[in-house]
């Protein structure tokens, strides 16, 4: 049964291949339905393949298939491969999962795009590239579905190319990515030239070659990969510009998936990651830093989807704070839990902003319910859940990061406990500012006299909503406390083994340190319910220094972007046309000047060297010719 | 093999005769005479092909070589062959012949511009396939003539100042290289009494530590500025520029292969200990070429200078690899001369239609184009993202071997020439969107996308690029063993400590073996 597992991958590239070459004539909405269709079928494999890997003992639950040689090179051996196994299926599954639902919510969304098919032709192609990346056998192809989800990131972003703040910002996700990569490849340099291999299970099986000082570079170096592809600090503030991407994109690539590919790789690299505590002791603090920062700048942002994509940054920011604690299990917990949520959050923006004409901006929306029922309803389940109100999926899997990380650390705790009230606070906010208070939506813009009526999303916008509400809603079930050894840990222990951090606290702590993540979600909750529900006009609670994310952008304009253009300028303009050039120039005036008086010899016309050039060659030729 | 089809002469050959007919075709339409050099072009692809296709994988040494004494007193005959690495730099010159005479077609006196792009061809194909040093110094000499006229007949504003500068500088550096050939024969004959140019003898001759770093540095000269390297790369951004659409696609593509080519087969044949020992100064050049080339392309105002620029950067990236030393390094070396001529040529073909369009490259003037010309846009960013080394695509694989291969044995050359995949982003990216993103004014909005012609030509380089990068393992099943032969020679002469982890197992005697395929 595991032998059809690359099935998964063939599906989605066929389904790219036709849409690419047919896709105008197959049309709007029959592209969007071959694409779901070939998603679904990608997903059924992947059931199949998860029942036939359940269906083995748990040792031998790792399966490795090799497709085809791809780079062999002296000892370089770079197979394209993949490797079935817990984590790669867990992934795999909610890859598929996630992507069909909203493939299928992104039929109704684009309905009437001019662009319709080119929408599910790179959509396609961002499945298959992310299930090469998590299913890969070797480090190497999985850098190819890396920089493949990040080109389609790149094109789906910059999809609504006309609008040049669109057409920016996909650039900017790429370069943002593009400098986490050189950390990705520099890593592969570094461990192929210590092991002489790429393959993950080569790699674990020797890594104690890679000595010391070696192990903890290739970690960083692969952090430094995380932090771009997974929007961390100092690489994340292209995720809030990748908001200008269609809706769908946002849910699919810059919540649920994509940006989850850092947290992914780290995992994937446990074996290494466990040699180099300093390394981890890194992760764990960029995660909590990450986690706090973005949560504090989701609650002065006004632009619904902005608000989100913060929420993204932080939550990852969780995640990476579970992996550097060696938390591997929950952090693949709330990675899955927070698809479902936050997949849901933005399908549910994505409604709001359909039903007002593209409007984006929470100020001028509200008193939303009565208009928009069913986005209502499920939006109130991924409030909730990503509020962490129990028994939602959000509370478990935050709870077990946090239960972790009180074990490692309670400094780090600490900042997780107070983002934890930060993130009930901002979605709150944003909650009660959509679907409470007054309706502000017929506020005039500028001369544009606003006339609307919000209305409800069609079915296949309305399905996936109620989908994801469901998961959201009961995903925590996948790894309940008390559950905790036929849950979701029992299932990933072959990959993380022992070197999976546990926490043995007592029931007495559990419940005590569970109690304060209730009551912390409680808290941010209250807080924000209580501030935002009357009022919409709170300029003194968003500072212009979390409304500008502490001025990041700003200060990598200062130290790198300006000076960077200065050095460009500088090299193209005096550098090299002057000095270089000059020197050139400089050189042939002295030996014309020097030249001077053979000048009447000289025509000066290099036509005439050139012929000259030939008739010499022609004189050479006869000459050698008479000789022989 | 001797008795074998002369495959490696009718392609030196076959393009010359071509050319003559084109120059003597004065009475004949215009349209046949173009259509008569494509077809040419098309047959000498059709040998080459059929010659890669009979090339036996594993073989390291020459294959299809022929020899005929020519010059008896003077030891020059006519001695051609190809192994891994120049198999494929011919293959991709005869593919992309074709291209350019069918997609860069000029509107003045085309019989003059054909007969000599197909003189062009035979003279890089020459180059590449010449065993015999004279005749690769013929070759490499008059492939400047076509070129010279080319630039200058059919290029652009500034075309004299452009073609000229091109000319006596590639000259000043060949000078170097004719006297540094002449001293390696006459050294040669010193020590075994026989003048020779052929290269597998002279490939024994021993040099003392100066004079092999002199002669090498001669070589160097000629070779550093065809590629060019930095800091010899001044004319190329005027000649790319200047130069029509045909002449910057095989000037970029082709004639700057010339140069690396020869770093690679000349200057690490004759010249193994002081190649070692002048490592570190060419691999220095080569990292601030990609780094300085990318940091220049980024304040270009002007497509074709930024692929102008953005190539500079490139053949650091294959002067890093040839330097390395490894077999990684080197094979992604050769597959990359490969790529970025498949890849650069495909940029200045789709410049030159976009001028077509529009009259113009400034990208201040360009804007919106991806909504007229959808088809164009998509193949801009097919092969631009293949110069970015997207995985997938051909540049990817090439540039990784190259990365990987120098960092194992000059690791923080290959982290600082690193750094330069992520300007490759930015300035290319920069560009595209300057040029095809945004809202198009009215003169864009209108103008047409591929025709049918337009889309057969780009094909062929499309489906390459991807083919590749997903499948390279026939190319680089080929390259291999002949770069693993240039590099047991390296490392036998040299004397160095072979690195255990990425020298290959040579055969003892690694000149022999090449000796012995020739005979």
């Amino acid at each position: 049964m595991l032998h059809a597992a690359s099935l998964m991958l063939l599906f989605p590239l066929v389904g790219f291949v036709i849409l690419a070459f047919f896709g105008r004539r197959i049309g709007d909405p029959l592209a969007g339905w071959l694409g779901t269709a070939t998603i679904t079928a990608s997903f059924v494999v992947a059931c199949v393949t998860l029942a036939g890997l359940a269906h083995r003992t748990s040792a031998s639950r790792s399966f490795t298939q090799t497709l085809f040689s791809w780079i062999p090179v002296g000892q370089l051996h770079v197979n394209v491969g993949i490797l079935v196994d817990p984590l790669s299926m867990t992934m795999a599954m909610f890859v598929t999962g996630v992507s069909m639902v909203i493939h299928l919510y992104s039929i109704g969304y684009m309905k009437g795009d001019r662009d319709y098919p080119k929408f599910f032709v790179y959509l396609n192609l961002f499945v298959f590239a992310m299930l090469l990346l998590v299913l890969a056998n070797n480090l190497l192809v999985a850098f190819v579905g890396w920089e493949g989800v990040g080109l389609c990131s790149y094109w789906l972003i910059a999809f609504w190319y006309e609008r040049d703040s669109a057409a920016s910002a996909g650039k900017k996700a790429f370069i943002y990515n593009r400098v986490g990569d050189t950390g990705f490849l520099l890593a592969i340099f570094l461990i192929f030239s210590k092991v002489h291999t790429v393959d993950y299970l080569g790699i674990f099986a020797h890594r104690h070659a890679l000595g010391g000082p070696a192990t903890t570079a290739a970690v960083l170096l692969l952090l430094l990969a995380a932090t771009g592809k997974s929007a961390q600090i100092p690489l994340f503030n292209w995720l809030a510009d990748a908001m200008e991407g269609p809706t769908p994109v946002s849910a699919l690539i810059h919540a649920a998936t994509m940006v989850t590919a850092g947290v992914y790789l780290l995992s994937r690299m446990n074996p290494l990651l466990a040699l180099s505590p300093d390394a981890t002791w890194v992760i764990a603090g960029i995660g909590g830093a990450t986690a706090f920062v973005a949560a504090t700048i989701a609650c002065a942002q006004q632009d619904i989807k902005k608000v989100i994509a913060f929420s993204t940054i932080s939550q990852i920011g969780y995640m990476v704070l579970a992996v550097g604690t060696g938390a591997y299990v929950a952090a693949i917990f709330l990675m899955v839990a927070h698809a479902f949520y936050k997949g849901l959050l933005f399908l549910g923006a994505g409604s709001i902003i359909h039903g007002l004409d593209d409007e984006q901006d929470l100020k001028r929306m509200g008193a939303l319910r009565r208009w928009l029922p069913w986005t209502y309803g499920t939006f109130l389940v991924g409030w909730l859940a990503i509020a962490g109100i129990p028994p939602l999926s959000g509370f478990w899997s935050k709870g077990d990061v946090l239960e972790n990380v009180w074990a490692k650390s309670t400094a780090l705790w600490a900042v997780g406990v107070v983002t934890a009230v930060l993130t009930a606070y901002y979605m709150t906010r944003l909650f009660v500012l959509a679907f409470h208070g007054d309706p502000r939506w017929q506020h005039a813009v500028g001369d544009h006299p606003a006339h609307r009526t919000p209305h409800e999303a069609p079915w296949v916008m309305r399905a996936p909503l109620v989908i994801l509400a469901f998961f959201a809603f009961a995903g925590g079930i996948l790894d309940l406390p008390w559950v905790h050894h036929e849950g979701l840990a029992s299932w990933l222990a072959p990959v993380f083994g022992s070197r999976l951090f546990s926490a043995h606290e007592s029931t007495g702590l559990k419940v005590g340190l569970i109690s304060i993540d209730a009551v912390a979600g409680v808290l941010g909750l209250a807080i924000a319910g209580y501030l935002w529900r009357a009022r919409a006009d709170r300029r003194e609670l968003e500072p212009a220094f979390l409304q500008r994310v502490w001025f990041w952008d700003d200060f990598y304009d200062l130290v790198i972007g300006r000076p960077g253009q200065a050095l460009a300028r500088f090299s193209a303009t005096v550098v090299d046309s002057r000095i270089i050039d000059g020197a050139v120039n400089g050189i042939a005036s002295l030996v014309r000047l020097a030249g001077a008086n053979l000048r009447r010899l000289q025509t000066g016309y290099v036509r005439n060297y050139a012929i000259g050039v030939v008739a010499g060659v022609v004189a050479i030729v006869l000459f050698v010719l008479t000789k022989t | 093999m001797s008795s074998s089809f002369p495959y490696v002469t009718v392609l030196v050959l076959l393009p010359a005769a071509g050319a003559l007919g084109a120059a003597a075709s004065a009475r004949v339409p215009r349209k046949l005479v173009e259509a008569g050099a494509v077809a040419v072009s098309l047959v000498t692809l059709g040998f080459a092909a059929a010659m890669t296709v009979a090339f036996k994988a594993g073989d390291g040494g020459f294959q299809f070589v022929s020899r005929h004494v020519w010059a008896q007193p003077l030891g020059i005959s006519w001695y051609v062959g190809v192994d891994g690495i120049s198999v494929f730099l011919v293959l991709m010159a005869t593919v992309l012949f074709p291209i350019a005479l069918a997609g860069a077609r000029t509107r003045e006196d085309p019989r003059a511009f054909v007969a000599w792009m197909l003189l062009l061809e035979s003279a890089c194909i020459g180059s590449f396939v010449s065993l015999d040093l004279i005749f690769f110094f013929l070759f490499f000499e008059v492939s400047l003539v076509p070129m010279y006229f080319i630039i200058s007949g059919w290029g652009f504003v500034r075309r004299a100042y452009a073609a000229v500068k091109f000319f006596v500088y590639t000259v000043a550096g060949s000078a170097f290289l004719l006297v540094g050939i002449l001293v390696v024969a006459f050294i040669h004959e010193s020590q075994t009494g026989v003048l020779t140019f052929a290269l597998p003898a002279l490939e024994r001759t021993h040099f003392s530590g100066t004079t092999g770093v002199l002669l090498f540095l001669a070589f160097t000269a000629a070779f550093a500025v065809k590629a060019p390297l930095f800091p010899f790369h001044t004319w190329s951004p005027d000649a790319y520029t200047e130069a029509p659409a045909g002449g910057s696609m095989i000037l970029a593509a082709v004639l700057a292969k010339l140069g690396t080519y020869g770093l690679l087969r000349f200057d690490l044949d004759l010249f193994p200990h002081a190649s070692k020992v002048l490592a570190p100064l060419l691999l220095t050049l080569a990292v601030i070429g990609v780094l300085y080339g990318a940091i220049v392309a980024c304040a270009q105002r002007d497509l074709k200078r930024v692929v102008a620029y953005s190539s500079l950067a490139q053949i650091g990236f294959i002067a890093l690899g040839v330097f390395a030393f490894t077999t990684q390094g080197l094979t992604g070396g050769v597959l990359l001369m490969v790529n970025h001529g498949l890849v650069t040529a495909g940029l200045f073909l789709l410049i030159g239609w976009i001028y077509e369009r529009r009259s113009t490259w400034q990208l201040s003037e360009l804007r919106g184009l991806q909504t007229p010309a959808p088809l164009l846009a998509a193949a801009f960013s097919v092969i631009m993202l293949a110069s970015i080394g997207v995985p997938g695509l051909n540049g990817f694989v090439s540039e990784f071997l190259v990365l990987l291969g120098s960092f194992l044995t000059h690791r923080w050359w290959a982290v600082a020439a690193t750094t330069g995949v992520v300007f490759a982003a930015i300035y290319l990216l920069w560009a595209f969107q300057q040029a095809f993103h945004g809202k198009p004014d009215p003169a864009t909005a209108t103008v047409a996308d591929l025709s049918w012609t337009e889309r057969v030509v780009v094909a062929p380089l499309v489906i390459l690029i991807v083919l590749l990068g997903v499948y390279p393992k026939p190319v680089l099943d080929r390259i291999t063993p002949s770069v693993n032969e240039v590099i047991a020679r390296v490392e036998l002469v040299s004397k160095a400590p072979a690195h255990p982890q990425v020298v290959v197992k040579h055969s003892p005697v690694a000149g022999s073996k090449r000796e012995g395929a020739a005979q």
